[in-house]
């Protein structure tokens, strides 16, 4: 038999019960549809997460204090940990290829100022810091170039923390007081927007050297590292290791890479996506069992026309080939009008809601399709089975 | 040609074994018209059916066009029935979803036939049992008669050898059930074998030759009594 005739003649057995059909079908098409919106939705978080960690450049390294373990202590318990200090990063700017080398505290904190107080997100960084991530001022300057261990009280205000603040009023020169210090406040920046939630405007930035006082830590969270373009990772890696590793005695810290942040992420993110699609898979199971018990049902009511087709010289092999072709048909357009409805939701969204990150994979779509068609396939062997090996005869005999 | 040596069909039914067939001993040759006629549960279906290849004898030998069919694999039978057998059945089996021409290019559809021929042959065969005008109606809208004409133009599409019939008329009023014979006859002297069961001893008469069968034995197997 031609395959084409194949099936033409399962499409004819489909189309013959069209309710029963569409029915099975849809509880294909609605696992797919689970499949897809929610492997949408984990891929759109994958490339938002991706998109927040790139925006600043990709060529930056994190050093940050204690090793971190298979073994799963965690490193701080540990006190052969030396933190990691200001003069460690000052060290690190004479590594090979390395352009910046910024120390950075952060924590909350509160501003006061021109009689209001406003709570925001307190980053303590070395005076590189605006020219590695590229956020410009926009108005007076960034911290100034000081000596790191004996950095002015000068403050750097967020867009929207001056605005909070002086409202239209000129915030340079001010005074301001966070914590117990008094600062004064030598710029401001250009609004950023916001990174993973953390609002980057609603900010203030200080010295890293006062920062460790007002949080009263002895080292700093991290250095941040922005290397040369066309450097190779790995000798930039090695020098900024050799360094430490002189200042330290031992391996004490950890180097992580962009490429590995992004690493560690994308496969918490994949098991999240995959997780959701499992999900989804049950209901294509759900899906499965109804072609099962349709073709169960199939099979048994068409007992003569099997014995029909076997007395007329078919074989077995082509009896079990029509069955499961029409469960796998079956499957294949209730995935197909899965996909269809997906592809349409997520259209919806991303023109209503555009916020929500949705992203279609076209890998995703068509292991769903694959995965569709598949259970088609299982659901459909042992009905196909018992049709072939139903004896000729007996067939024949059932009216 | 068809050669039946010993051949036994016996089925188990609890203890006990049902000799349906009994060392049945029977030559057919090419463009025969043979009729089989017998009391009830004499075995007439059960000879049909192993002369057909739906049913294997439990002993003895089936020689078709001299080579031995007794004891082939399943897939091979199937390829023998397709080429070589029609079958008509008492109770016509069309399949109700497909149209007379539909139903009648199955047995090509299956051996892979392309679409052009399929239809043309289908088109000719059910012209000549006289279904011009009802191409495309489906069984539930062909009277008794009409379908088993259906059913024998599927039978005869391959051009197969024997065409077997088992009480072709049983569902059919007299009139359609003669004019089903008189195609089936017709069939016969263009150069088809016709093995015909039936309880209908007006029908079985017409065949040359009579088969009767008593408790799974040949009981006489007499010529056609010229009037
Ligand atoms: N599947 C079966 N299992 C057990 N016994 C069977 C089976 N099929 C047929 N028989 C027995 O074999 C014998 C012959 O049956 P068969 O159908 O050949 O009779 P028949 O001559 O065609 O009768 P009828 O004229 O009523 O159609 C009967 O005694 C019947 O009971
Ligand atoms: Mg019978």
């Amino acid at each position: 038999m031609k395959f084409i005739d194949l099936i033409q003649f399962t499409a004819q057995a489909i189309f013959s019960h069209r309710l029963r059909s569409t029915l099975t079908a849809i509880g294909i098409g609605v696992g797919v549809l689970a499949v897809v919106l929610l492997t949408a939705i984990g891929e759109g978080v994958n490339r938002f997460v991706v998109e927040q960690f790139t925006q600043f450049g990709t060529t930056t390294i994190a050093v940050q204090p204690g090793k971190s373990s298979t073994l799963g202590i965690n490193p701080a318990v540990l006190n052969s940990v030396r933190p990691l200090s200001l003069a460690d990063a000052v060290a690190l700017e004479r590594a090979p290829y390395v352009l910046y080398s910024v120390p950075a505290v952060s924590g909350a904190g509160s501003i006061e100022a021109n009689n209001r107080e406003r709570n925001v997100n307190v980053f303590a960084v070395g005076p590189g810091f605006d020219r590695a991530f590229k956020f410009n001022v926009n108005i007076g300057s960034f911290l100034p170039p000081d000596n790191l261990e004996r950095a002015r009280p000068v403050a750097v205000l967020g867009a929207m923390a001056a605005a909070e603040i002086f409202g239209s009023g000129n915030p340079l020169g001010q005074r301001i007081r966070i914590g117990n210090e008094r600062y004064r406040v030598v710029g401001v920046m250009e609004p950023k927007g916001e990174m993973l939630g953390i609002d980057l405007d609603d900010t203030v930035y200080i010295p890293a050297a006062r920062g460790l006082e007002m949080f009263n830590r002895t080292g700093l969270h991290e250095i941040d590292i922005l290397y040369a373009e066309d450097a190779p990772v790995d000798e930039v890696v090695a020098g900024i290791r050799r360094i430490l590793l002189a200042r330290h005695g031992g391996e004490d810290f950890t180097i992580l890479t962009q490429q590995q942040m992004l690493d560690v992420l994308g496969s918490i993110i994949d098991v999240l996506t995959l997780g959701v699609g499992a999900l989804g898979g049950i209901s294509l199971l759900v899906g499965g069992v109804g072609i099962f018990t349709i073709m169960t049902i199939a099979v048994r009511e068409r007992t003569e026309e099997i014995g029909l087709l076997r007395a007329i010289g078919t074989t077995k092999n082509v009896v079990a080939r029509i069955f499961i072709g029409e469960a796998v048909l079956l499957s294949a357009l209730g995935g197909a009008g899965g996909l269809l409805l997906a592809l349409i939701v997520i259209g919806a969204v991303s023109v209503l809601a555009p916020s929500i990150p949705v992203n279609v994979s076209i890998m995703y779509v068509l292991l769903a399709e694959l995965i569709a068609v598949l259970t088609g396939l299982i659901a459909g062997v042992l009905p196909a089975y018992k049709a072939a090996s139903l004896a000729p005869l007996d067939a024949l005999r059932t009216d | 040609m068809i050669k039946l040596r010993g051949i036994c069909r016996d089925y188990e039914v609890g203890d006990e074994t049902v000799h349906a067939l009994d060392h049945i001993e029977l030559d057919i040759a090419a463009g025969e018209y043979i009729s089989i006629m017998g009391p009830s549960g004499s075995g007439k279906s059960t000879l049909l059916n192993i002369l057909g290849l739906l049913d294997k004898p439990t002993a003895g030998i089936y020689e078709l066009d001299g080579s031995d069919v007794s004891d082939l694999p399943d897939d091979h039978l199937a390829q023998v029935r397709r080429q070589k057998i029609g079958f008509i059945f008492q109770s016509f089996h069309l399949v109700s979803r497909l149209t007379a021409h539909e139903n009648v290019e199955l047995p090509m559809l299956l051996m892979g036939t392309n679409k052009k021929e399929r239809r043309q042959r289908a088109e000719e065969v059910l012209d000549s049992v006289g279904l011009r005008s009802r191409l495309d109606h489906r069984p539930d809208q062909l009277s008794g008669g009409e379908r088993q004409r259906v059913a024998i133009a599927r039978a005869i599409v391959m051009r197969p050898s024997f065409l077997l019939a088992d009480e072709p008329t049983g569902n059919l009023d007299s009139k359609s059930g003669g004019e089903i014979i008189s195609i089936v006859e017709d069939l016969n002297s263009q150069g088809i074998g016709l093995v015909v069961v039936t309880h209908d001893p007006d029908l079985g008469d017409r065949a040359r030759r009579h088969l009767r069968m008593v408790d799974g034995r040949i009981h006489s197997d007499n010529p056609r009594k010229s009037a």
